[in-house]
């Protein structure tokens, strides 16, 4: 199940807004597509994104994906535990295996993205 | 898409749309005198022709015909006949990429050993399936590094690397918004390394050194680690004649991060200037950036020993665009023929040829050095290549030696202005004391 208390985008990331900090993973849907989930390229705590940037790339053992981000901000904290030992996300997408903290920039942009309900009909059209 | 010929009404419409009346006008930029038929002889038969093209080769100076001291990036080493028969075994016959694991432990089991070979004498954690050839190892090795310090831009580059991996790394920059700053030799033909050190600033991504340098000088590989990790660049060798890895001191024990260069002196021969042998090896700390096939060990399904594709992620069949380079293959056949000659060669072998190399170079730098007239200008230690100044010009004393049977020598004046006099002498275990003996009399005769 997505949890009610964040939003997400059309490729599978979620965002959970606390203040003005927004904590991003992607998705138990995400993960389950991807498979075992073996490395993880995030960047540095300073760097500065856009909304719908690239900001790192995840690879399992069939596929590698690119990460955009739902809003733009600062990056202030990065899950290391996740990438020492990616199958952290696999196990726990909402939570342990979320991937990084960004400042935020505006609280504007998060109006644009999927509640949980939203998200779960996307991915349901998506899989039709 | 379809394979068809064009037809005249195709050719008809395709003239009319870029405006040309005639094919033929498409060539008028070629002079008109070599537009023409060839003239060629009548036709004759395959034992004539052998004895035509047998006579113009005996026309050319040659490695087996000449007492031979050309080097500059390629070396005569000797390859066992052994090696060649080896290689001409029909089970090798594909030497394209082993996608399919099930059908390919051989090749793949080669390629694996190939690279074990690199890191062992590299002293570095992770090598590639090989690269096309040395400059091109050096301009992806650069690129690597520029990956792996993003954000930064600029690249510096010790003079001492040879000037054609140099002038292929401007050619793989120029469209890039990336920058390259040389630095000049000190006066005795090694880096200067407080002016190495000076260059590299916090846009610095890599630092590259090549030992022994473009003029035969050994250089300290700390030079190009301690400058780069001073201001958080990558430090990279360059090793243009692989058998001197046999001697000195690998890369890896002294801080380097890269090591990219040429291998044809590792069982591939010289075959007119090629095929060549690239090579690049890493720590593993960076192994998700290097370029080119990987091949790694694992287990199959039943838990025996079993060769793959590794880490296919970075690569083009996978990730397109993103891929870490556009190199999807490698040098497949020259990264085998180099496997089976270092097997046979083993450590000591090999340590054999670079010692045998060395040793006879000394002996020939010294006696030219007694020669009246003749200079050493770079007194530093050299492996098997060495700079020498003649007292004149160097290409055409160089092209009388030919003539009387002696390559001595490649002239530096086609590499660079200002050093007319001066050209590179290589010496390999192939050289004979006679040989050597005659090239300090032709010297000493021409002077």
């Amino acid at each position: 199940m997505n949890p009610d208390d964040r939003h997400y985008t059309q490729s599978h990331e979620w965002v959970r807004i606390d203040r003005d900090i927004g904590t991003i993973g992607i998705t138990d849907h995400a993960q389950k597509e991807l498979g075992e989930i073996v490395y993880l390229e995030l960047p540095e705590a300073g760097h500065v994104f856009n909304a719908d940037e690239e900001f790192g790339t995840i690879e399992s053992v069939k596929a590698v994906s690119e990460l955009f981000t739902p809003i733009s901000g600062e990056v202030v904290e990065v899950n290391s535990a996740a990438i020492a030992e990616p199958g952290i996300i696999n196990d726990d997408p909402f939570g342990d295996g979320w991937l990084i903290r960004l400042k935020l920039s505006t609280d504007e942009e998060v109006r644009k993205l999927m509640t949980a309900e939203q998200y779960g009909e996307y991915v349901k059209s998506e899989e039709k | 898409m379809k394979f068809l010929p064009a037809s005249d009404a195709d050719r008809e419409a395709m003239l009319r749309a870029i405006g040309v009346a005639r094919v033929d006008d498409l060539f008028a930029s070629i002079p008109a005198e070599v537009r023409g038929e060839p003239e060629l002889p009548p036709p004759q038969s395959e034992i004539e022709i052998r004895r035509l093209f047998g006579e113009l080769s005996a026309r050319s100076a040659n490695a087996r015909s000449s007492a031979f001291f050309l080097g500059a990036g390629l070396y005569n080493h000797y390859v066992s006949a052994i090696a060649d028969q080896m290689l001409y075994r029909a089970e090798w016959l594909t030497a394209y990429t082993p996608y399919q694991p099930e059908v390919s432990q051989g090749t793949l089991q080669s390629i694996f050993e190939f690279q074990t070979h690199v890191c062992l004498l590299t002293g570095l954690d992770v090598a590639n399936a090989s690269l096309y050839e040395g400059a091109s190892a050096l301009a992806e090795a650069l690129l690597m590094a520029g990956r792996l310090c993003r954000g930064r831009r600029r690249a510096v580059l010790s003079a001492g690397i040879h000037p054609e991996y140099r002038e292929t790394v401007r050619t793989y920059f120029a469209n890039l918004d990336l920058e390259i700053a040389e630095v000049p030799l000190a006066a005795d033909g090694g880096t200067d390394a407080r002016a190495l050190e000076a260059a590299v600033d916090e846009r610095t991504f890599a630092v590259a050194l090549q030992s022994p340098n473009f003029y035969g000088r050994v250089e300290d590989w700390k030079t190009a680690s301690r400058a780069a990790t001073a201001r958080g660049a990558l430090s990279i060798a360059v090793v243009a004649e692989a058998a001197s890895l046999a001697l000195l001191a690998p890369p890896g024990q002294a801080g380097i991060d890269i090591a990219c260069g040429e291998a044809q002196s590792l069982g591939v021969p010289m075959q007119n200037g090629g095929p060549l042998l690239g090579f690049l090896a890493c720590r593993t700390a960076h192994q998700r950036q290097i370029p080119g096939r990987l091949v790694g060990e694992t287990r199959d399904a039943e838990g025996r020993r079993a060769f793959c594709l590794t880490l296919s992620t970075r690569e083009q069949h996978i990730r397109r665009e993103k891929a870490t380079s556009n190199i999807c293959t490698n040098q497949g056949l020259m990264a085998l023929a180099s496997n089976i000659h270092l097997s046979l060669l083993g450590r000591r072998g090999l340590r054999e040829i670079a010692t045998q190399s060395h040793a006879k170079a000394e002996y020939l730098k010294g006696r030219i050095a007694t020669l009246p007239g003749y200079r050493i200008p770079y007194p530093g230690p050299t492996f098997n290549e060495f700079v020498v100044e003649a007292p004149a010009e160097a290409q055409p004393l160089l092209l009388r030696l030919a003539r009387r049977g002696v390559l001595a020598g490649v002239p530096l004046s086609r590499y660079e202005a200002g050093s007319p006099n001066r050209f590179l002498v290589a010496v390999t275990e192939l050289n004979t004391r006679e040989e050597m003996d005659r090239l300090v009399a032709e010297l000493g005769a021409a002077a």
